[in-house]
């Protein structure tokens, strides 16, 4: 019988991060997007750590950074009662500073593309900022939203280095559907190794493809 | 009634350069602001509507002081009551041509407004469709339509119609020229074609490197002195072709292509490019009946 738990657990985290980081992502990539401030080559290479640094160099630090024998997780843990080492918190949180860029980069540059002048042309209509990003800018930007949103699912999903460093191997807790395949192979449980595979080829191939689709359609819609 | 005086330094590609300007406009008259590119035509318009701040100066329209530096008072863009139209239109592309005028209402908005502007330009057939999919002539028709939603004292306009074809840029002026009638407006239109002036400016202004170098009347500035007896059109010379005793001009007019053979001396003076106007006198012309 297949133990369902280190799929569901997967999807649990990729679609928790992805919201979290939804709600991160969209300022800032829009700071990025019409900054012109010194400090923004300063976060945008610290964005892009995680595209570059191997997960475990992030697990790893994490890992020292929130271990309880440490000053702040012994913080954490006394005063806002978080235990972010081997806890599903701490393996949500390792995502989303490891999916950063595949929220930011391309909410940012769809804000990038859009002509500057459309936010000006709503300033003249005498309307605030805010009701120009939300009325005006926000929905200009949906196909990049939505490539934002699928990649950094997608991305949560396949993640393995940091969920492991961080997380360890708790069923039910951290162990996702890439460490659960790891486990597997390694004890020669073939039969199961092949049942998650497959599941996240499956199920990520479907994703992406309807994505790609709707996007396509989107896009004709915006044509006519 | 506008009376301005504004100064900034703008940065450009080729260095930076001072735009000093100062003038006023009468309520009610359409002016044209003619320059080369990098003149600072654009930049004037944005100042005007507070989409770029002056280092100096004051706005005073109407009575009411949008800008004045020495006493630190700078309405937003937001505040200044004026329509804009864009080099590039900004229309906003998830909204239909309807939905884009209708964002434009204010509370006070007469009901019934955005159902005129819409037939006035000829937008009914467009009403429910993208802006995306629609041609230069139409998306400039809903530009001008959204920027007088709000039945703005003052229209800018950013060189709408540079981008268009003859035939339609003509359409365009009319109904340009209609809607500073019917809605009494103070018109500043940007723009770089001397017949679009001739045409359609009651004054004409032009900026040369940030400084206002001419300004007035279009005819007596771009015109020779003019009878009532002597015909004008704009043009501007393609080709000038050297000969012995004559040389020929082609010239450009009117969507088409002319020649005219003059004496060296007198056709030395012209170069590929210059703008020109071709002068007759009356007297000389064909009149024919369109049976």
């Amino acid at each position: 019988m297949v133990n369902w738990q280190p799929l569901i657990l997967t999807f649990q985290l990729a679609a928790l991060t992805t919201l979290l980081l939804l709600f991160i992502g969209t300022p800032i990539a829009y700071w990025l997007a019409h900054s012109r401030s010194r400090i923004k080559p300063v976060l945008e290479a610290l964005i892009s750590m995680p595209l570059v640094l191997p997960p475990t160099v992030l697990g790893f630090y994490l890992l020292i950074a929130f271990s309880p024998s440490g000053a702040f997780g012994q913080w954490l843990d006394e005063q806002l009662g978080l235990q972010l080492v081997f806890s599903f918190p701490g393996i949500v949180l390792g995502s989303m500073i490891y999916s950063l860029p595949f929220m930011v980069y391309p909410i940012q540059a769809g804000f990038a593309r859009l002509s500057p002048s459309l936010r000006e042309a709503a300033y003249v209509l005498g309307k605030s900022r805010r009701t120009t990003f939300f009325k005006i800018l926000l929905p200009n930007v949906k196909a990049s939203l939505l490539s934002a949103i699928v990649l950094t699912f997608a991305h949560t999903i396949g993640e393995f280095g940091v969920v492991l460093m961080i997380g360890g191997n708790i069923p039910g807790q951290t162990k996702v559907a890439s460490i659960a395949i790891y486990d597997e192979v390694e004890s020669l449980q073939y039969g199961a190794a092949h049942t998650y595979s497959l599941v996240l080829f499956a199920i990520t191939f479907a994703i992406l493809l309807i994505v790609y689709w709707v996007n396509g359609q989107h896009v004709k819609s915006w044509e006519r | 009634m506008m009376e301005c005086s504004l100064k900034k330094t703008l940065s450009s590609a080729k260095g930076t350069m001072s735009l000093e300007v100062e003038f006023s406009i009468e309520e009610g008259s359409l002016l044209c602001i003619y320059g080369k590119s990098g003149a600072g035509k654009t930049s004037l318009l944005r100042l005007l509507a507070g989409l770029m701040r002056a280092e100096e100066g004051f706005i005073r329209v109407n009575g009411q002081t949008w800008l004045d530096h020495r006493q630190g008072v700078c309405w937003p863009p937001q505040e200044r009551p004026l329509g804009f139209v864009f080099q590039d239109y900004a229309l906003f592309p998830n909204m239909s041509v309807r939905e884009n005028l209708e964002f434009a209402k204010t509370k006070k908005t007469e009901a019934g407004l955005v159902d005129e502007l819409i037939e006035l330009m000829e937008l009914g057939d467009l009403q429910h469709r993208r802006p995306t999919g629609l041609s230069g002539g139409q998306q400039q028709r809903v530009a001008l339509a959204r920027a007088l939603v709000q039945r703005p004292p003052l229209l800018l306009l950013d060189e709408p119609l540079s981008a268009l074809d003859l035939q339609m840029r003509r359409r365009l002026q009319d109904h340009l020229l209609q809607v500073h009638r019917a809605y009494g407006l103070t018109t500043l239109l940007v723009s770089h074609d001397l017949s679009e002036i001739l045409r359609m400016a009651d004054q004409v202004m032009e900026l040369e490197a940030g400084k206002i170098i001419r300004q007035g009347d279009p005819r007596s500035l771009f015109g020779p002195a003019t009878s009532p007896d002597h015909l004008q059109l704009h043009a501007h010379i393609v080709r000038v072709q050297e000969g012995e005793k004559q040389w020929k001009l082609e010239i450009f007019c009117e969507n088409r292509l002319l020649e005219i053979n003059l004496p060296p001396e007198k056709a030395r003076q012209f170069q590929k490019g210059d703008e020109v106007l071709l002068a007759w006198h009356a007297s000389e012309a064909v009149v024919h009946k369109i049976p």
